[in-house]
């Protein structure tokens, strides 16, 4: 019972060490390079006129 | 509590779209800081804006030729969501800060939640998996995909991005038609909606409230409810901004952690997690 109890409570710690992973696969993959690459045009579409 | 949560706000917002050059010449920022996401809806064609937007940067992934897991965008997602979950609604989103400054306004009798809520807190998540997912891969403009959410609906990427951009850059003015003036539509109907209900874009649209809210449950910041101290005055409950009853406050996935039932508590028996005042423990 008390088991069940502290992982609910440090659940957060897989979810943060999920989302840690996770950016280190898209790091692997370049997906860094197409959210800047994105980021640094004005998005057209963003504004309505694309 | 009140005044600290404004004051988060209003510096986050500031620290968040802080190039200032950008809106005095109607360009944006180029910067390596826009490989990282913020935490809230902010949109990266805003002239100030320093990093990316999160729901932006998951269409950009979805908008690549073939399919690709969008990790870094789930890996943001998952980091904000396990530490904050919804805290960052409350709290980090300039778009929520602009909906609570709307919301002080005193016009119209205020409401808490539009009529059907019951159904319409669902269209988020509608909008989260028809815009943001299915429609970045499978919309197209010309040969390209297209980001869904950002042109048809974002009000935040209007307010931030399209009229500070439009009122400083000529060459973009020029350009803005039929579909500037329906995000514009979208902007002024969410502005009034604003002054009646609490964040009604957040409660009904908001597909980043969609993705914190399934981490609400679990995530680091929570507010705790002891319940031995609980007089059940129901204070809270008349306090909570979005309606929601003890037992959902922090729980549900509508709670935006913005402590107004933690002030509220005659009793101080809610808290957030770590964080309680003297009266508490005596």
């Amino acid at each position: 019972m008390n088991f069940w109890k502290n992982s609910k409570r440090y659940a957060w710690v897989l979810g943060a060490l999920a989302g840690t992973l996770f950016l280190g696969a898209g790091a692997l993959q370049g997906q860094f390079a197409v959210i800047w690459r994105k980021a640094v045009m004005i998005c057209l579409e963003c504004i309505g006129i694309g | 509590m009140k005044r600290i949560r404004l004051t988060v706000q209003i510096l986050f917002t500031i620290v968040t779209n802080g190039y200032m050059y950008g809106f005095l010449n109607g360009k944006i920022y180029r910067g390596s800081l826009k490989y990282a996401c913020v935490p809230g809806l902010n949109c990266y064609s805003c002239p100030g804006a320093v990093a990316s937007c999160p729901i932006g940067a998951l269409q950009a992934l979805l908008n690549q030729r073939g399919f690709q897991i969008p990790f870094a965008a789930l890996g943001f997602f998952f980091l904000f969501g396990s530490l904050l979950g919804r805290f960052v609604c409350g709290w980090l989103c300039p778009f929520g800060l602009v909906q609570d400054l709307l919301h002080k306004i005193p016009i119209f009798h205020k409401k808490k939640r539009l009529p059907y809520h019951h159904i319409l807190k669902y269209g988020k998540y509608a909008v989260l998996v028809l815009l943001v997912c299915v429609g970045s891969m499978f919309l197209f403009g010309g040969f390209a995909k297209v980001p869904a959410f950002c042109k048809y609906l974002c009000p935040s990427g209007t307010l931030f991005g399209a009229i500070p951009l439009l009122s400083t850059n000529e060459a973009l003015r020029g350009q803005a038609g039929g579909l500037f003036l329906w995000k514009l539509g979208i902007l002024i109907a969410v502005v009034l909606l604003s002054m009646k209900i609490y964040r009604p874009f957040c409660q009904y649209l908001c597909p980043l409230g969609a993705i914190y809210g399934w981490f609400n449950r679990f995530s680091l910041v929570q507010i705790q409810w002891e319940k031995e101290l609980c007089v059940s005055c129901m204070a809270c409950e008349k306090a909570c901004p979005v309606a929601l009853s003890l037992r959902e406050i922090s729980r549900s996935p509508e709670c935006i952690r913005c402590g107004k039932c933690v002030d509220a508590c005659p009793q101080k028996c809610l808290y957030f997690y770590g964080i309680r005042t003297k009266s508490t423990k005596s």
